[in-house]
C-alpha cells in the first residue's frame, strides 16, 4: 500500500499548473479494470481530478515519455518519480537524451509495486475490483463471493522484492519521506544461473527465449534503448528482423541487447515487467552487472549524473583480459 | 429438448480423454493448449501424458497453425543466367487443434477472408484444409472478455467440432464434414448423450458474460462507411501517445494477418520467406518512395481504423476483431481497442 495519496499528488501536480511552472504533467491514468494503468500527458486539472491515478499498480516509468515529450515542448513537463526511475532519469541525463531545464522532477517514495499476474495467480481471474487495504489487496472477482485478501509481500513483483533503492537520486523536490539504497537479494538468481552446469545454463536460457515473441517490448520500454534507430529496425544494418526466424535466433536480439546495455542499465526491470512471455530478461542484465561490479568495482548506473562507466573508461584496475579468458576456461 | 440444429450429442467422461486423445492423434498430429510452469498455456503437440490447460486462453493466439509468425515460401538460385525457383513445401500431415475458444474459432473466418480470397493465398489455404478446428465452450470468462460485443456466443463456439468439458464429461457435436469425419473415428470411446448437461452449463456462462465489466461495449458507432468520421478525430493524439510503438498487441492478435516477406542469402541461395509484420513498426509498408505513416498517431490510428472500419468495410461488416482480450492483458502501457472504442465513441454522448 502506498503511504502517500493520490490526492497529495494531484494537489501538487494542480499548483504547479495552476503557478505555470510546467505546462503538463506526465503521471499515470486510470484504466478499465483496477490494474490496467496507462501513463499519460495530464494538461489540465480537470483531467487529473478525473482520471490522474496513483496506486500499487503504478509501476510503468515515464523515461520514454519524457524523451519523447520534451523534444516537442519549450516548457516545463512535471514528471513524479520513484526511488527507481530517478536512476534512469540521471542515465538519460548522462547520456544527453533530454534537456533537464524542461523537466520539474517530483521524487515520490515507493512501497513496492503489485504484480497483477501474482495477484491473478492468488485470486483467480475475473478481477472485478482491488483495494488498496491495511490488510493487504482486497480483490473481488466474478467468482468468488467475498474479497480475497492478499498479503502486500505476496503480490509484489519481482523487481520490488529485490528492490535496489528506495533513496530519490534525482528530483527538484520531493515529497514524504527519504529513503536508504538498500542491501539486496536482486543477484541470487544469476548466482544460481552462474552455478549451473554451461549445458543446464544453455538450456534454461533456450527454453525462457525461445518463448519470444519478437515484439521488442522490452526494447521499446527500456531506458537505456534510446536510439535514434535500431539496428533491428534498420533495413540496411543487415540485422533487420521482425520475426524469430529459426530457434536460435531470438537469442541473437537478446544478446545483442544485452550487450548494448551493458554498464548503462539501471536494472528498472521493465524488461520483465512488459515481457508477454514472461521471460526473465532482467537476470540477463543483472548478470552484466554482477559482473562489472566484481571486475571493474561497484558500479550503479544512474547513481549520478555524468559518471564514467567502467566500460567506457580505464583505470590501471581493470580486470585483465587474461583473467575473464581464464575464466572462459573454468567454465567450459 | 436439444440444442439448436444439434444433430446428435456424443460424450465421453473425462477419465478416457487421454484415451480419446490417443485415438485422434493415431490419424493425425493433435495440438491442444498447455501450460507451462507459470500457468502460461501455449499450444503443444499431444503426446502420451501431456495433460489440456484449463486456461481460459493461450498467450499466442492459434492462428499460427495457419499462418504461422515465420515461414519458408520458396528459394532462389542462380547459375549464370539462369534461376532456379524451388517450390519448398512439403505435403503436412492432417492436424487436430483441440480446445479453441469461440473468440479464436471467428478469427479464422476473418483471416480466411484475408488469405481465401483472390487471388487465394495458397499457403494459407492448404494449411486449412488440411487442419481441423475442435473448440471448447467457456465456462469461467474473464474481465477482459469481450466477444459478445462482436455476436460470439463464447457458449456455443463453432469450429469443426463443438465441445463442452463438465464436471464428468467431455460434449461433442459435430458441425462439419470435417467434424463429422472426426467424431465417426472416435465413435468407439463415446457415447449417445442429451443435451442436459450442456444446455445448464450454457445458462451459466452466459449469465456470467452479462455481468463481465465489458459487458455492453458498444460497437454500433463503428463499422464500414465511417472513415471520415473517425480519421481526423484529434482524439487518436491522446490515444496513441502512451503507444511505446513495440509489436506485442499485433503479435498476440488472432487476426492481425500483416506480413513482410523478405529474402535471406543463405551464401548458397536465397530463402524467400515471409513473416508477422505489425503496422505498429516504424518500417511497417515502407515503400521507395518512403514511408506512408511517420508518426506513431498514424500507425496507431491504422490498427484500430482497420479493425473498426477498413475491415468490415470490406467485408460484410463484419468487424476486424473478436474480443478475446489478449491486448488488455499484454499491452505494456494498458493501451488497447476497448480504449479506443470508448474514447471515440464516447464523444457522441457528450
Amino acid at each position: 500500500m502506498q503511504k502517500i495519496t493520490r490526492e497529495v499528488l494531484i494537489e501538487k501536480a494542480a499548483s504547479l499548473l495552476n503557478e505555470g511552472v510546467v505546462s503538463g504533467v506526465l503521471g499515470w491514468k486510470q484504466g478499465e479494470f483496477a490494474y490496467d494503468v496507462t501513463p499519460a500527458l495530464f494538461t489540465t486539472v480537470d483531467e487529473l481530478n478525473e482520471q490522474f491515478v496513483w496506486g500499487d499498480f503504478c509501476g510503468a516509468n515515464f523515461s520514454k515519455y519524457l524523451v519523447a515529450h520534451t523534444r516537442k515542448t519549450q516548457s516545463k513537463v512535471l514528471v513524479f518519480l520513484k526511488p527507481c526511475d530517478t536512476y534512469s532519469f540521471n542515465q538519460l541525463l548522462t547520456e544527453h537524451r533530454f534537456d533537464r531545464e524542461k523537466v520539474y522532477a517530483v521524487g515520490i517514495p515507493c512501497e513496492g509495486m503489485a504484480d497483477v499476474s501474482k495477484v491473478k495467480a492468488i485470486a483467480g481471474e475475473g478481477i472485478t475490483a482491488i483495494e488498496s487495504t491495511e490488510e493487504g489487496l482486497a480483490v473481488t472477482t466474478l467468482y468468488n463471493d467475498a474479497p480475497v485478501v492478499i498479503a502486500y509481500e505476496d503480490a509484489l513483483a519481482e523487481r520490488c522484492i529485490n528492490c535496489k533503492s528506495k533513496k530519490h537520486v534525482a528530483y527538484d523536490e520531493l515529497i514524504g519521506e527519504e529513503g536508504d539504497v538498500l542491501e539486496s537479494g536482486r543477484f541470487d538468481q544469476v548466482a544460481a544461473l552462474e552455478a549451473m552446469t554451461p549445458d543446464e545454463r544453455f538450456a534454461f536460457w533456450q527454453k525462457e527465449l525461445s518463448k519470444c515473441i519478437r515484439c521488442n517490448a522490452c526494447r521499446d520500454v527500456c531506458p537505456a534503448c534510446t536510439c535514434e534507430k535500431c539496428v533491428f529496425n534498420n533495413p540496411v544494418s543487415g540485422a533487420e528482423t521482425k520475426a524469430p526466424m529459426g530457434t536460435f535466433e531470438e537469442k541473437m536480439f537478446h544478446i545483442i541487447r544485452a550487450f548494448h546495455v551493458a554498464g548503462r542499465c539501471t536494472d528498472c526491470g521493465e524488461c520483465s515487467r512488459v515481457c508477454p512471455q514472461d521471460i526473465p530478461l532482467h537476470l540477463l542484465n543483472r548478470k552484466f552487472i554482477k559482473d562489472i561490479n566484481t571486475h571493474y568495482g561497484e558500479y550503479q548506473a544512474g547513481a549520478e549524473v555524468g559518471s564514467r562507466a567502467p566500460l567506457v573508461n580505464y583505470t590501471t584496475n581493470d580486470v585483465e583480459p587474461g583473467d575473464v579468458f581464464e575464466r572462459g576456461e573454468e567454465n567450459a | 429438448m436439444c440444442l439448436k440444429g444439434v444433430k446428435r450429442m456424443r460424450k465421453c467422461a473425462l477419465a478416457n480423454l487421454d484415451k480419446l486423445f490417443a485415438a485422434i492423434a493415431e490419424n493425425a498430429d493433435l495440438y491442444l493448449p498447455v501450460n507451462d510452469e507459470n500457468g502460461a498455456a501455449s499450444y503443444k503437440k499431444w503426446e502420451e501424458g501431456t495433460e489440456m490447460s484449463d486456461a481460459l486462453n493461450t498467450v499466442k493466439s492459434p492462428k499460427d497453425f495457419f499462418f504461422p509468425q515465420s515461414e519458408d515460401l520458396m528459394t532462389f538460385k542462380t547459375e549464370g543466367k539462369n534461376i532456379e525457383i524451388t517450390d519448398i513445401r512439403e505435403e503436412s500431415k492432417d492436424f487436430v487443434v483441440f480446445g479453441v475458444r469461440a473468440c479464436d474459432v471467428r478469427s479464422f473466418d476473418i483471416l480466411d477472408r484475408v488469405f481465401i480470397t483472390d487471388p487465394q493465398d495458397s499457403y494459407y489455404a492448404s494449411k486449412r484444409e488440411k487442419g481441423v478446428i475442435v473448440s471448447m465452450a467457456c465456462t469461467r470468462p474473464t474481465e477482459t472478455c469481450f466477444c459478445a460485443a462482436f455476436g460470439i456466443d463464447a457458449a456455443a463456439p463453432k469450429g469443426d467440432v463443438t465441445t463442452w468439458k463438465t464436471e464428468a464429461d467431455l460434449y461433442l457435436q459435430a458441425n462439419t464434414e470435417k467434424g463429422e469425419k472426426l467424431l465417426a473415428a472416435l465413435e468407439a470411446l463415446t457415447e449417445e448423450a442429451d443435451c442436459a448437461a450442456v444446455e445448464a452449463q450454457q445458462a451459466k456462462t452466459r449469465a456470467i458474460m452479462e455481468k463481465l465489466p465489458l459487458a455492453g461495449l458498444d460497437t454500433e458507432q463503428f463499422g464500414g462507411g465511417k472513415t471520415k468520421e473517425y480519421f481526423d478525430a484529434p482524439e487518436w493524439k491522446e490515444l496513441s501517445q502512451s503507444c511505446l510503438g513495440c509489436g506485442t498487441c499485433t503479435f498476440v492478435c488472432p487476426t492481425c494477418q500483416c506480413y513482410d516477406i523478405k529474402d535471406f542469402n543463405t551464401g548458397r541461395g536465397v530463402i524467400r520467406y515471409r513473416c508477422w509484420d505489425s503496422c505498429m513498426y516504424s518500417e511497417f509498408t515502407r515503400m521507395a518512395h518512403g514511408n506512408n505513416r511517420n508518426s506513431q498517431l498514424e500507425r496507431f490510428r491504422q490498427r484500430f481504423m482497420h479493425k473498426l472500419v477498413y475491415y468490415p468495410e470490406n467485408n460484410d461488416g463484419i468487424f476486424g476483431c473478436v474480443g478475446c482480450g489478449r491486448c488488455l492483458a499484454k499491452c505494456p502501457i494498458s493501451m488497447n481497442i476497448v480504449k479506443v472504442m470508448k474514447t471515440l465513441g464516447g464523444k457522441k454522448d457528450e
